[in-house]
């Protein structure tokens, strides 16, 4: 409750399925206890690659941007879209250069391989160490709550409407638990050739 | 670059201009990078510092939050509130100047006008609250006179985040909370942004800014719609202010209030001299 990570609030989490991956977070921003906006959120998209930023709003502001530029200098250079595992180290070098006075962020990296269409989740902490995962990743203020919603849910090789169902329900009921975080979500389910992005109105409370 | 024309042309008095040009002071290190842009406008108070030792950069932000405790209290009794609605964004501050117990002033305007539709008003520590406003003000103003058109408010919004999201990594970080109103000169659509010190942005219907959040945001929650009229929208102030003046420790001194409309930016008059009763 206390803590540079935990002042505004949020929740992020991202899952495997079968030829396919998920990530979704939730929409609140807030100061401490009082709650600013019930539309802040914390996807962003970089060509085929989603990133997820819980922890300081600044920071979720100032990584976001920084990364869109950095994604936009790489499509320039190299003529195509950047790949899921380069933008994690992307994001793991960026973030510990700053190793001595770090971005307050919690980032979820999701997205397929475009050459296998092998499904690619990962997380990081705030100075960039990469989390590896087969199953899902969490983040936020929410995580100890997601941790257990996950675990429970989660099964492997869900197809595309199973995992939107399972990663809806691990995020809306995590975020219940949580004052921190929830008013609202917004749900990325990534196939091969087909991304569909859906809005969870969630307790308004 | 025809400064001549400018002067003539544009909206800023030469004096202006001129100020506008002495903000820069040059140190001799910097002095090549800037000749790049000779009239780009430079926050007087970080850069042109000289180099400065590495470890003196290393992040303040944690002790920031405690330190700016101290300074918040007060910066927390001055009152921002923005509402929107149809084709408007009201706009209003509080008009006491307060320092500690005392108040200096009672017609403050804690406003500026960026330009001709985006109104930015402003709290938080003493001499940065007013320091940085201008600072923006001015590159807003230049960018309009450079391009011949205005940022739109949005861009205006991302546009102070940045500036402010650099200055919180910065050895002496602003301590400025902001709320910016504006309306779209070409789909005429009114926004309203939320800035808190720590540069995070949110854009939104209505928003406060300090105490008055506990107090307000419940009834514009209760009674907000976005398409209200600009009457309609002052009643739901007064609503605001009436709150304020019952609960509120201090006497605010009443509210500047202003209204951004698609023809720009109007001065409201508003009843400062209710007196209401208190719970």
């Amino acid at each position: 409750m206390s803590g540079i990570f935990a002042i505004n609030g949020g929740a992020c989490v991202a899952m495997v399925g079968k030829d396919c991956v998920a990530i979704a977070c939730d929409l609140r921003l807030g100061l401490q206890a009082l709650t600013v906006s019930n539309n802040f959120p914390k996807i962003f998209q970089y060509g085929d690659v989603f990133l997820g930023l819980t922890g300081l709003a600044t920071d979720v502001s100032t990584v976001s941007d920084l990364f869109r530029y950095k994604v936009n200098m790489y499509r320039l250079r190299e003529e195509r879209d950047i790949a899921p595992r380069t933008f994690a180290n992307l994001v793991s070098s960026t973030l510990y250069e700053k190793r001595f006075g770090p971005y307050f962020v919690g980032p979820v990296v999701a997205g397929l391989d475009p050459k296998t269409g092998e499904p690619f989740i990962c997380g990081f902490d705030s100075i960039g160490c990469i989390d590896f995962a087969k199953d899902f990743i969490v983040s936020g203020t929410a995580t100890d709550q997601l941790f257990g919603m996950c675990e429970s849910l989660w099964e492997p090789d869900m197809t595309p409407d199973q995992l939107f169902e399972t990663i809806s329900q691990s995020l809306l009921n995590a975020v219940d638990r949580d004052a921190l975080s929830g008013w609202g979500a917004h749900v990325y389910i990534i196939e091969k050739d087909k991304v569909t992005k859906r809005l969870l109105k969630g307790r308004q409370d | 670059m025809d400064l001549g024309r400018w002067i003539i042309g544009g909206s800023l008095r030469p004096c202006a201009l001129l100020s506008l040009a002495s903000v820069r002071s040059v140190h001799p290190d910097r002095l090549k990078l800037q000749c790049a842009f000779p009239l780009e406008l430079q926050s007087s108070r970080h850069r042109d510092l000289g180099p400065v030792p590495t470890n003196n950069l290393k992040l303040p932000l944690a002790d920031l939050h405690l330190l700016s405790n101290f300074v918040h209290n007060i910066a927390k009794m001055e009152i921002l509130l923005g509402i929107t609605g149809k084709d408007f964004t009201l706009i209003a501050a509080s008009k006491a100047a307060m320092r500690g117990a005392t108040i200096l002033k009672a017609s403050d305007d804690k406003t500026r006008h960026l330009n001709k539709h985006t109104l930015m008003a402003y709290s938080g520590e003493a001499g940065d609250t007013v320091q940085f406003a201008e600072y923006i003000q001015a590159n807003a103003q230049l960018y309009s006179m450079r391009n011949e058109s205005d940022l739109s408010p949005s861009a205006l919004a991302n546009f102070v985040r940045g500036e402010l999201a650099t200055s919180l990594r910065s050895r002496k970080p602003y301590n400025v909370n902001l709320l910016l109103g504006g309306v779209d000169p070409i789909t005429h659509k009114p926004s309203l942004y939320w800035l808190d010190y720590l540069a995070a942005l949110a854009p939104l219907p209505y928003a406060a800014h300090g105490y008055a959040q506990y107090y307000c945001l419940s009834i514009l929650d209760k009674h907000h719609h976005p398409d209200i009229t600009l009457g309609q929208g002052i009643k739901l102030l007064t609503l605001c202010t009436d709150e304020l003046k019952r609960r509120l420790p201090v006497d605010f001194k009443g509210m500047t209030v202003k209204a951004v409309t698609k023809d720009g930016i109007v001065d409201i008059e508003f009843n400062d001299d209710k007196v209401v009763k208190s719970a």
